[in-house]
């Protein structure tokens, strides 16, 4: 059954050309000037990164100590890392980061089935609402999101300024203009006659939601929790806005301020915590390109 | 079809008639259960909202609550099932919030407007205290509980104590008048000990706490008219009586010492005969004047067209150079016989896979003019001030920002030149079109068809690209004959930031931010509509 679904966007390798060996002239030509293009945009593409790993592990906190790359190679900032709070940020990023993924999924994957499956009054209104709220980014509204939650707070601390949880909030707020329509249009591509079948069966809404509906579905569910995970770990205005206290920051404010404030002081300890942080999404990333990759040309933009 | 129905046995054709939502199978349990804790939060919550007076909360979370009731219970709202939970957090953090600046964008609400008439009466009935002349002095005692600090005292005078007697232990905080407690014990005029408090001793007093004692203020009632007790050594308290009288049926403040009668204004300001106002107001509607202000107030009319002008620049100036870069090595790379494309491709959406926050602070590093890699190793030692030169930032942000959004560009325009047609290729070829022309004429709008919707939100992202510009420049460098805190970097959103003051710069005026906010979000969405229609026509032209 599975095999019917195909993800939209992800390129499958072209048929492979027979080669026959080709001149030195024509492959220079034709081939030798693509190597040294590429040559340079790579160099380009990872020199901040190849810099900063180095800064890292560097044995000076300096910045002009770390401008030699690769002079010493130390595990002192990294080991430094251990007296400040950067471990408490990154578990705070993580939390709200995959909390934030899973209800994104969540409710954007609930949402879309319905749009996809039911007729109902109302229903094409809804998706040209949603196409229009879409063009309003929650982040432009930080001034109200910080009056809204300051009054939930008097009333309930767990929503109010200063909780994590408030903060997911008002993510999962966004979750359904950004994401519905990526997932709508897959959610088309099942072929409702399955549904139809299970029904035929005796199988209840829910039961054809969460076992045949969702698991066909898996691709464009793994996309949009990726791009909500990227989204929000760096995400800077609201989390700045909402997060007051220290131990409550995500790593985007928390490094923000040790860069902010001394700039040269704190370069090393910074470059030891950037190449941490950077960690998860790079590997995210670059195992799951593809499926990124194919949902980014799904009409969706870094975050 | 088949001829013969299968034969069901009758329990189990009875359970196909009844309806899904009747069936009760663990699915219904595990909803029941989910309903209940809903609506246990949901009732404490109304609770909370009734007794702590936030009526606003309360009818919202009441219509939420009926809502999410009926929608899980009744069989006729089968999408809304699947609809309600993302619906909810959609309409209060993202439709409300968007409403509510509407709302905020035309009041005066900001530093000296913060709330209702009745907390700005009482603010400053408590703000203009002085010791009441030749008033007693009571010995007092500094208590502390959990970081909140109280002055305890022996009961002399009853008045300053409801309902306590001669010789009563008092408590009081700086949130709660002073009130009788039971249990305490005094030596003399001394209070020892009170039950939940932690006496301080004097030199704790000294070292620790000596700034937020003297700033105590402990109200004697609930009615801030009645005054508050106050001490400047910590040891003894006089009376503080407000210099203001507010005259509840009049509604105007009078200045005792001095006879003048203050009446409130359409400004949210008490205001005096002669024009002068009392230091703290309230929120009122002032219309458009938010939106007047943004454009004709020299303060900020100046900046801010300034601002509007680079803001559209930098996101068209983007969008052009990270597509051009990005497209150009799509090109390039769009050669099946070329060797390593996959490895190439993966090193060169590394940019990409950084966190933008992260990316923008390396860089801010590396172009610092002391000591940044780029002076000091690529370019030998120059001091180029690259984040502090207003056209160099510009040139920086433009060139952090392609180094950032490249790898993308190239990701989408891969993908557009795979998914050409090879027929129309071919069929150009058959008719002789030279590279050139085939390029002009064929796969340069096709490959604008598929990308032109994503080149319009990438400028709707960069429009509002708030965390690029803060952490590479924070919108420096400050503009200098500009009094407000705004740069030459600066874009319209954080332009915003700043003038929102939450980033606790300047004074907080979210009434002009709100009013900018809006200006904002017109702009891109006329943009953005405008964007979207003319891609429409590209198709149809194909």
């Amino acid at each position: 059954m599975a095999t019917h679904v195909t993800t939209p966007g992800v390129t499958t390798e072209q048929p492979q050309v027979l080669r026959t060996r080709m001149k030195p002239g024509r492959w220079a030509r034709e081939l030798g000037w693509r190597h040294v293009v590429g040559v340079i945009a790579v160099v380009y593409a990872v020199f901040p990164i190849v810099f900063i790993i180095s800064a890292s592990l560097s044995e000076r906190g300096t910045m002009t100590g770390s401008n030699q790359l690769f002079r010493t190679i130390s595990f002192h900032n990294f080991e430094a890392l251990g007296g400040t709070r950067f471990w408490t940020w990154f578990g705070n990023t993580l939390f709200v980061s995959v909390t934030t993924a899973v209800g994104t999924v969540l409710m954007g994957a609930a949402a879309s089935y319905a749009f996809s499956r039911f007729r109902f009054k109302g229903r094409r209104t809804s998706l040209t609402a949603l196409l229009v709220i879409q063009m309003f980014p929650q982040m432009l509204a930080f001034v109200a999101v910080f009056l809204l939650l300051m009054t939930l707070g008097q009333v309930f601390p767990v929503v109010g300024l200063n909780s994590k949880i408030a903060l997911i909030c008002v993510y999962l707020g966004g979750a359904l203009g950004v994401n519905t329509f990526l997932m709508y249009g897959f959610f088309n591509t099942i072929p409702i006659e399955l549904d139809e079948a299970a029904k035929i069966d005796g199988a209840t809404h829910a039961q054809i939601y969460w076992t045949i509906v969702l698991r066909l579905v898996a691709p464009i569910l793994a996309v949009v929790g990726l791009l909500s995970f990227i989204t929000s770990f760096g995400e800077f205005i609201l989390a700045r806005i909402v997060l007051q206290s220290q131990g409550n920051w995500t790593l985007a404010v928390g490094l923000f301020g040790w860069v902010s404030d001394q700039l040269n002081a704190n370069w090393g300890q910074f470059a030891a915590g950037a190449v941490i942080a950077a960690m998860p999404v790079l590997v995210l990333f670059l195992f799951l390109q593809k499926y990124i990759v194919g949902g980014l040309t799904a009409g969706s933009v870094k975050g | 079809m088949p001829t013969t129905a299968p034969q069901l046995d009758p329990a189990e054709r009875k359970r196909h008639r009844t309806s899904h939502a009747r069936d009760y199978g663990p699915g219904f349990i595990v909803k029941l259960v989910l309903m209940a804790a809903i609506n246990a939060l949901g009732v404490y919550g109304l609770l909370a909202c009734w007794n702590a007076g936030a009526m606003g909360l309360f009818w919202g979370l009441l219509v939420l609550l009926i809502a999410a009731d009926y929608v899980y219970f009744s069989k006729r709202a089968l999408p809304g099932k699947y609809i309600y939970p993302g619906l909810a957090f959609l309409l209060v953090f993202q439709i409300f919030v968007v409403g509510y600046t509407v709302y905020v964008s035309f009041t005066n609400f900001g530093d000296g407007h913060n709330g209702t008439k009745e907390q700005a009466v009482t603010a400053l009935l408590a703000q203009n205290e002085r010791r009441v002349e030749g008033s007693a002095s009571y010995p007092i005692t500094v208590v502390e509980n959990d970081g909140e600090l109280g002055f305890a005292l022996v009961t002399q005078d009853v008045s300053i104590c409801a309902g306590a007697q001669v010789g009563d232990v008092c408590v009081g905080t700086a949130d709660e008048p002073l009130a009788r407690v039971d249990g305490a014990q005094a030596d003399g005029g001394t209070v020892t000990s009170v039950p939940g408090w932690r006496v301080l001793t004097f030199q704790e007093i000294v070292t620790d706490h000596q700034r937020e004692v003297t700033e105590l203020r402990v109200p004697v009632s609930e009615d801030p008219e009645s005054g508050s007790i106050r001490t400047t050594d910590g040891r003894n308290a006089f009376a503080f009586m407000s210099s203001l009288e507010w005259d509840e049926d009049a509604g105007t403040m009078t200045d005792v010492t001095t006879g003048t009668v203050y009446s409130p204004n359409d400004r949210g300001m008490f205001e005096a005969p002669d024009g002068s106002t009392l230091n703290v107001g309230w929120r009122v509607n002032i219309g458009f004047e938010n939106y007047i202000t943004a454009f004709t107030d020299a303060r900020y009319s100046g900046p801010f067209v300034r601002i509007l002008v680079w803001t559209i620049a930098f996101a068209f100036l983007s969008v052009v150079t990270t597509f051009l870069l990005g497209l150009l090595l799509a090109i390039v790379f769009n050669d099946e016989r070329l060797k390593g494309r996959k490895i190439y491709r993966t090193l060169m959406i590394f940019p990409y896979a950084i966190p933008g926050f992260l990316a923008a602070l390396i860089w801010s590093g590396m172009l610092n003019r002391s000591f940044g890699f780029i002076n000091q190793v690529l370019l030998g030692g120059a001091a180029i001030p690259w984040l502090t030169d207003p056209w160099l930032a510009r040139l920086s942000v433009l060139g952090v920002n392609l180094w950032l959004g490249f790898p993308y560009m190239f990701l989408i325009c891969t993908g557009a030149l795979q998914s050409l047609p090879g027929d129309v290729m071919e069929a150009a070829k058959v008719d002789g079109a030279g590279k050139w022309r085939q390029w002009k004429s064929i796969t340069m709008p096709l490959l604008l068809v598929s990308t032109a919707p994503l080149l319009i939100s990438s400028f709707a992202f960069n429009f509002n690209n708030f965390t690029l510009i803060y952490m590479l420049t924070r919108g420096g460098p400050r503009f200098s004959d500009v009094a407000v805190p705004l740069g030459h970097t600066d874009i319209l959103i954080s332009m915003v930031y700043s003038v929102s003051g939450l980033d606790g710069t300047a004074a907080r005026n979210f009434g002009l931010a709100s009013a900018l906010s809006i200006v904002i979000f017109i702009i891109v969405g006329t943009i953005s509509a405008i964007g979207f229609r003319q891609t429409r026509k590209l198709e149809e032209v194909m």
